[in-house]
C-alpha cells in the first residue's frame, strides 16, 4: 500500500515499472499465443496417412523428411563435433591465449557464427554442388550445415573446458599422466555436460535450418538412398507445402513436429546445464 | 619415445582442427568473390547497386530496389523489436519476481531455438491476413515483415542485454538508491547507462539476424522487386531474392544472384565489425 502511494508521487517511475511488465507479459503471450495457433490448425492434420512410409502428393508424408533430417543431423555432426572439440581444446589446453594465432581463430568463429545462413546456402551451392559435383545431396547439405554449426560447438566446448578448474589438470600431471592423457582421461570428461549442451543446441539448430539447405540438400520429398541422393528435412518440407498451398494443414502439422523438437532441445540442454551447476557446486 | 611422438603428433592435429574455421572463412570469400564479381563487372558496379530495375528477362539487374527493401524491412524490426526487447529485459534483470523467472526465461530460449519457417508459416497465414483487415493494401508489406521480424529479433536482444545489465556492478544501483532514487530511477539513470555498450551490442547483432533472415521474410513481404511508396507496399530483400530466382537462373542471371550475396555479405561483414568493436569496448570498461 505504502509502495503504491510512494508510485504515485512518482508517475515516471510507475510508468517504467509499467512498461516494463508490459513488455515482458506481451513476449511471454506472444509467445504462447504463436504455439497455441500452431497447434490448434495442425492437430487435425496429424493423421496416420501423415505418418505413411511412402510420399506422395495425396498423404504428403513427413516420414521421408523425418528421415532425411535424422540423416543430415547425424552428418553434421559426425562432420562438426570432431573439429569443433579438437579446435577447442588447441585453443584452451595448447595455445598461448594471446598468440596472434588465437586471435585470427577467434575473429574468424564470430565471422562465422554471424554469417546468415543464406549465405552458406550460396556458398554450399557453388561450391559443394556445383565445384565438387556433389549435386544437390545429403552429403553437401551436411557439409554446409557443419560449417554452419562449428562455431557454436567451439565456443560451448571452448567454455565448458574453461571452467574445468586447473586443480584437476594439475592432480593429473601428478599423478604422472600426460598431457594428452588429462585432456581425455580428465578434462574432457569433466567438461563432457557442457559439451554436450551445446552439441544439442546445434541438432536444433540444424533441424530448424531452412536457407542453407534448400539449394544444397534440395527438396526432394523420398528417403535418401545414400550421401549423394538429395533429401528435404522436415522445415524444407513445411517450406516446399507453404509454397505450394494445397496443403496447409499439413504444414501446420509440419509445424508442430518442429515445435516439439525445439522445446526438447530446450528441455534437455536445460537439465544438463542444471546437472552441470549442480556438479560444478561440490 | 612413443609417447612424445604421440603427444607431438596430437598437438598437430589439434591445430589443423583449429585451422577449419579459418579455412571455411576463407572458402567461404574466395568463392563468394570469384563467382559474384564477374556479374558485377559485366553489369557494372553502379549500375548494379544502383540501378532501380531488375528484370532479368530485360537484361536489366538493378538491385537497389532490394537494399532499400532490406534496409526498410530491418528498420522497421528495429523499431517493434528493440523497445519490446529493452524493456523485457529490464524486467527480467531487475524487476522479476523470483518464482517467474526461470518460466519467462524459458520462453525467451524457446523464442530463440524456433526455427525461421514457423515463424514465417505464422506470418504468413495470421499476420498477413490481420495488417490485410486492419491496415489495407494485401497483407504482404514492409510492415508485416518488419513485426514479424521485430518478434524474431526479441531473444537475441533480450539475452544480450539482460546479461550486460547483470554486468553492471550492484554498487551503481545500490548508490542511487542510497541517494533516494526510486528503485526504477536508479535502474534507468545508473545500471542502463553502464550496460550501453552491451545493449548497442545486442541490437547490431539484431540488426544482423534481421537483415540475413530469408525464409520468414519471403513468406510475407511481397517480393515484388520494385522501390516501395508506403510501409504497406511488398518489397523485395537481398536475401529473399536469391531464393525466389536461384532455382531457375542461369548464366548471368545466376551470376548476378551470387552478386547480390555478395552485397549482403558485405553488409554482414560491417555489422560483425562493429559487433565485435562494441564488444571490445564493454570489455573495455
Amino acid at each position: 500500500m505504502n509502495e503504491l502511494k510512494a508510485y504515485l508521487k512518482r508517475p515516471l517511475s510507475l510508468l517504467l515499472r509499467v512498461a516494463v511488465t508490459a513488455a515482458a507479459i506481451l513476449t511471454v503471450v506472444v509467445l504462447i499465443f504463436l504455439i497455441l495457433y500452431i497447434l490448434i490448425n495442425g492437430i487435425p492434420y496429424m493423421k496416420p496417412s501423415l505418418f505413411a512410409l511412402e510420399y506422395n502428393s495425396e498423404n504428403v508424408s513427413v516420414v521421408p523428411s523425418i528421415i532425411s533430417t535424422l540423416y543430415l543431423v547425424g552428418l553434421s555432426l559426425l562432420l562438426a563435433v570432431p573439429f569443433g572439440i579438437g579446435c577447442a581444446i588447441y585453443l584452451t589446453e595448447y595455445a598461448k591465449p594471446t598468440s596472434r594465432f588465437v586471435r585470427v581463430i577467434r575473429v574468424t568463429t564470430e565471422t562465422l557464427s554471424g554469417i546468415p545462413s543464406i549465405i552458406y546456402g550460396l556458398f554450399g551451392m557453388i561450391f559443394f554442388v556445383t565445384a565438387l559435383h556433389f549435386g544437390y545431396s545429403i552429403l553437401a547439405g551436411a557439409l554446409t550445415a557443419a560449417i554452419m554449426i562449428l562455431p557454436l560447438i567451439i565456443r560451448t566446448t571452448e567454455e565448458a573446458i574453461k571452467s574445468v578448474p586447473d586443480l584437476y589438470r594439475e592432480a593429473s600431471y601428478g599423478l604422472g599422466a600426460g598431457k594428452l592423457r588429462t585432456i581425455f582421461r580428465v578434462v574432457l570428461p569433466s567438461a563432457m555436460p557442457g559439451i554436450l549442451s551445446g552439441i544439442i543446441l546445434a541438432i536444433g539448430r540444424v533441424i530448424g535450418e531452412t536457407a542453407a539447405l534448400l539449394y544444397t540438400a534440395g527438396t526432394v520429398a523420398k528417403i535418401p538412398d545414400g550421401l549423394f541422393s538429395g533429401g528435404r528435412t522436415l522445415a524444407l518440407h513445411m517450406y516446399v507445402l507453404s509454397g505450394e498451398g494445397l496443403h496447409m494443414g499439413e504444414a501446420f502439422a509440419t509445424g508442430i513436429i518442429l515445435l516439439a523438437l525445439v522445446v526438447l532441445v530446450n528441455f534437455a540442454t536445460g537439465r544438463i546445464v542444471k546437472r552441470f551447476t549442480a556438479k560444478g557446486l561440490q | 619415445m612413443k609417447r612424445k611422438v604421440l603427444e607431438k603428433g596430437m598437438k598437430v592435429l589439434f591445430l589443423l582442427m583449429a585451422t577449419v574455421s579459418i579455412l571455411s572463412v576463407l572458402l567461404i570469400c574466395i568463392f563468394m568473390l570469384i563467382s559474384g564479381v564477374p556479374a558485377i563487372r559485366e553489369i557494372g558496379l553502379f549500375d548494379f547497386l544502383l540501378g532501380s530495375k531488375w528484370s532479368p528477362s530485360g537484361n536489366a539487374y538493378g538491385i537497389f530496389p532490394m537494399i532499400v527493401g532490406s534496409v526498410y524491412v530491418t528498420g522497421g524490426a528495429i523499431l517493434v523489436g528493440v523497445p519490446v526487447g529493452l524493456l523485457t529485459a529490464i524486467f527480467l534483470a531487475r524487476f522479476c519476481p523470483r518464482k517467474i523467472y526461470r518460466p519467462v526465461k524459458t520462453f525467451v530460449d524457446i523464442l530463440a531455438g524456433i526455427p525461421s519457417i514457423v515463424y514465417g508459416f505464422f506470418g504468413m497465414t495470421l499476420l498477413v491476413p490481420l495488417v490485410r483487415t486492419y491496415f489495407g493494401g494485401n497483407g504482404n508489406s514492409i510492415l508485416t515483415a518488419s513485426l514479424l521480424l521485430g518478434l524474431m529479433i526479441l531473444p537475441t536482444i533480450i539475452s544480450i542485454t539482460e546479461s550486460s545489465l547483470r554486468a553492471v556492478p550492484e554498487s551503481y544501483y545500490e548508490g542511487a538508491l542510497a541517494l533516494g532514487a526510486t528503485r526504477e530511477r536508479a535502474v534507468m539513470t545508473t545500471v542502463f547507462p553502464a550496460a550501453k555498450s552491451g545493449i548497442m551490442a545486442g541490437i547490431v547483432l539484431g540488426i544482423g539476424r534481421a537483415i540475413g533472415e530469408t525464409m520468414a521474410v519471403i513468406m510475407v513481404v511481397g517480393n515484388q522487386a520494385r522501390l516501395p511508396s508506403s510501409i504497406l507496399d511488398g518489397v523485395r530483400t537481398l536475401t529473399t531474392n536469391i531464393v525466389l530466382e536461384m532455382g531457375y537462373a542461369e548464366g548471368l542471371h545466376r551470376e548476378a544472384l551470387i552478386a547480390t550475396g555478395l552485397v549482403l555479405f558485405v553488409f554482414i561483414l560491417l555489422i560483425n565489425l562493429c559487433f565485435s568493436l562494441l564488444n571490445r569496448r564493454k570489455e573495455h570498461e
